[in-house]
């Protein structure tokens, strides 16, 4: 008979007591739980990158935040999700993201199906109090099925990664830096002209409507980034 | 290679430098450089054999005092001449054995005997492209000691003992962070140097990588062999292309001495150097970023942990330490922990570095011990501020720190004293501001740099930086409002706990300081329109405001 050793984890998340296996994120062992912590950048079946600092959390005895998608459990833990403080950083960063490009709902494609829009909802954002930037962005209707819109892009890098690590073509990337940060199409050649491989994978995991498909315009458009978690397990399988 | 041979080497050099009876050092530090120090060499090799004097013209890196270059410094005599042309050359020449040139003569005793020189000791004083002049010097014995008399854990040990931290910013103790790297598994590790100075105004990596590359090197060496590491890399930033030469040259006279390359000693220890070059990016001065520079991708960072003792470069673990940190080894290792330790005050031990600039009287580099109190450092060493204008406040740490007004300049400096302040020790810059500086102006500056060198990864950074900026300048301008000021320290707030990076959890820090020093500033520019600095122009927000006519009032 052979037994095979797992190591578990015990900790508390909002005063739930619940047990791990090690190595597994916060977020992982939350969501199994039921209890929500909002994430943007965070893809399941994506590699995590802790960029959109929606899913910090605070630990007992730690000062510092941490990012709920890339921190591992530990022994003992005591993880809160929704603090006070906690909450008013989101609705901030919501509010940054809201002010930062041009995003408005009412004339956009992905109005009812966008993420940002549905975090902004589930946090209470009622108004942002900062001022609007109203960059001056374009949008790149080069390819013969999709535009972007990088008006209403937030830099999620979801594009970036599920191009590289999914479809292995690695045409989107960023360009510039800081507030000039921008996607970009192999090096900056319109979408239409690059090595696209047309699966449009990007368009699906896009939380917003910065990507979308040309046949849905004027219509709904809801995405379906479920659809990754499967790919990787029948890769697996493979 | 041995101590006995090391030693012969030295004996050597000293003989050969014995038969000159005078040696002249010319600063050849980008300072002095800049004013053309080089002529002056020359001017002064050609005049001496010209005059038929027994002197020895030798190019030096930095001698701190960079607000009277270019520098020239006469042993045996000590004499020190200041703002040195070609054309004074003859004079110095000259005056040899007899009376200095009164009228070049730097008398700056209270600027030079309150510092303490520990790793500046070999600045000024040695060829930087020279590696025998190093030796000559004691150079590399700590590394032949720590091969051939101590473990890689005797050597954590000292390190230990020492006490010192981590001169990049941080302040992490150096010799825990080594102990872990040296405990992590893997048969690969890495040693990484980081140059990639950034901070406006602060060039204490440059000047020690131009002046004393080799104790960069050697201290590097002793770290590798410490933690287990066979290869390292510099990361010098490309803006310090005398650095980088320097650097260079003396990465082929180590391995040419053989202490650099495949059985170093004769021992077991095989490790190398390759010099990586950044392209500019702030953020790559951040561990994880600069990583991933080296790595060949976007300079961007990562979340830790893991920490890059555990997973750094190529996910191997990784020693990452700062070149003041580096240059501090040797001695360390030569003398003992314990002798360190009896610098400094209980919790920051040795001495710092630190690059005094702005509205300061000697603008240049100087050595202190910690403890010693900002006032020291600015009224005694600094010399003060010049043309009778009063001192107002001094930045500290660069754009991660923040700014220290004249009642709290009685404090001593280490590491915990600079973060009650406010501000933090950062990388040893240390911009003095006077009464000509508007606080308000200087805190958008700090956050303008920010927000440029955002790698734009994550939102509080990318997006928090650049609305700071535009509230800033709208202050700055004369439209700003109460709101703005309340709304800008709920920014801070944000941006300084939740962003990715050291860069964002600390780019809030001048605003913050310059609020809690200076926040009668930030009223008078919102509530009265004034800034009394003058620096601020808000003329075209007030004739906006004021009525044209009487008749508008009425209206």
């Amino acid at each position: 008979m052979t037994t095979t050793s797992v190591d578990v984890k015990t900790l508390t998340i909002d005063g739930q007591e619940v047990s791990a296996r090690a190595g597994q994120t916060i977020l992982e062992v939350a969501r199994e739980h039921d209890i929500d912590i909002p994430t943007l950048c965070h893809l399941d079946g994506l590699g995590d990158v802790g960029a959109c600092r929606l899913c910090l959390v605070e630990i007992k005895g730690l000062n510092k935040l941490l990012p709920a998608c890339v921190a591992t459990v530990e022994e003992g833990m005591e993880v809160s999700t929704a603090t006070d403080r906690l909450k008013k950083h989101r609705k901030t960063i919501l509010e940054l993201l809201f002010a930062e490009r041009n995003h408005i709902c009412s004339v956009c494609v992905a109005n009812g199906h966008c993420e940002l829009q549905t975090l902004g909802q589930k946090q209470g954002l009622t108004h942002v109090r900062l001022p609007y930037r109203s960059p001056d962005l374009h949008v790149d209707a080069s390819h013969e099925r999709f535009t972007v819109d990088h008006n209403r892009c937030i830099l999620c890098t979801r594009c970036v990664r599920v191009c590289a690590e999914i479809e292995g073509a690695h045409i989107w990337d960023v360009m510039g830096r800081g507030i000039d940060s921008i996607v970009i199409t192999d090096l900056n050649q319109p979408w239409g002209e690059s090595a696209c491989t047309r699966c449009g994978k990007c368009v699906q995991v896009c939380p917003t409507g910065a990507l979308f498909d040309k046949s849905k315009v004027g219509s709904d458009h809801p995405k379906y980034p479920d659809f990754l978690p499967y790919l990787n397990l029948m890769r697996e399988a493979q | 290679m041995t101590i006995e041979e090391l030693d012969q080497i030295a004996e050597s050099v000293r003989a050969e430098y014995a038969k000159y009876d005078h040696e002249i050092n010319v600063c050849m530090g980008t300072g002095c450089l800049s004013q053309h120090s080089d002529n002056l060499r020359d001017a002064l090799t050609k005049a001496a054999s010209d005059k038929g004097k027994s002197a020895f013209v030798r190019r030096t890196g930095c001698m701190g005092l960079c607000a009277a270059g270019p520098l020239v410094l006469v042993d045996p005599e000590e004499t020190l001449y200041q703002g040195c042309h070609a054309e004074n050359a003859e004079a110095i020449i000259s005056s040899l054995g007899g009376e200095p040139v009164a009228a070049l003569q730097c008398d700056l005793r209270e600027h030079f005997e309150q510092q303490v020189h520990v790793v500046l000791e070999n600045s000024g004083h040695i060829d930087p492209e020279k590696i025998d002049d190093y030796i000559a010097r004691d150079g590399y014995q700590a590394l032949v000691k720590a091969l051939t008399e101590m473990t890689p854990n005797e050597v954590i040990q000292q390190l230990t003992e020492s006490g010192l931290r981590g001169r990049g910013g941080g302040g992490y103790p150096t010799g825990l962070k080594w102990s872990t790297v040296a405990k992590a598994s893997g048969d690969i590790k890495y040693v990484i140097c980081n140059g990639d100075e950034g901070d406006p105004g602060a060039f204490m990596d440059r000047s020690v990588l131009e002046s004393d590359p080799q104790r960069v090197l050697e201290g590097m060496a002793i770290a590798a062999y410490a933690v287990g590491a066979s290869k390292g890399y510099v990361y010098v930033r490309a803006e310090y292309p005398l650095a980088v030469a320097r650097l260079t040259n003396c990465l082929r006279d180590a391995r040419r001495r053989g202490l650099l390359g495949n059985s170093i000693c004769n021992t077991p220890f095989n490790f190398d150097v390759e010099i990586r070059l950044g392209a500019g990016a702030f953020v790559c001065g951040e561990e994880t970023a600069l990583i991933a520079s080296i790595e060949g991708k976007r300079g961007q960072p990562k979340p830790r942990p893991p920490y890059p003792a555990v997973s750094g470069l190529w996910g191997k673990p990784t020693l990452i330490n700062n070149v003041e940190t580096f240059a501090n080894i040797a001695p360390i290792i030569r003398k003992g922990g314990r002798w360190f330790a009896s610098v400094g005050t209980e919790k920051s031990k040795g001495t710092k570095v630190f690059a005094i600039t702005g509205k300061i009287t000697n603008t240049g580099l100087v050595e202190v011990p910690m403890g010693m109190t900002l006032r020291q450092i600015i009224e005694g060493i600094g010399g003060g501020v010049p043309d009778g204008h009063t001192f107002k406040a001094v930045q500290t740490g660069g754009p991660s720190g923040g700014c220290i007004p004249n009642e709290h300049l009685d404090i001593p400096v280490s590491y915990e004293s600079l973060i009650q302040m406010g501000s933090m020790m950062g990388s040893g810059g240390m911009i003095v501001m006077d009464d000509t500086s508007c606080m308000v102006n200087v805190a958008r500056f700090f956050i303008e740099f920010c927000m440029t060198e955002s790698c734009g990864k994550c939102i509080p950074c990318r997006a928090g930086t650049a609305q700071m900026h535009t509230i800033l300048t709208r202050i700055c301008s004369g439209a700003g409002s109460m709101d703005d000021l309340e709304l800008l320290v709920d920014l801070c707030g944000t941006i300084k706990e939740t962003s990715l990076c050291g860069l964002g959890m600390t780019a809030p820090n001048p605003v913050l300081s310059t609020l809690r020093y200076f926040k009668n500033e930030y009223i008078d520019h919102i509530v009265h329109k004034k800034c009394l600095a003058g620096v601020c122009n808000m003329d075209a927000v007030v004739a906006e405001s004021e009525p044209n006519s009487p008749f508008e009032v009425l209206a």
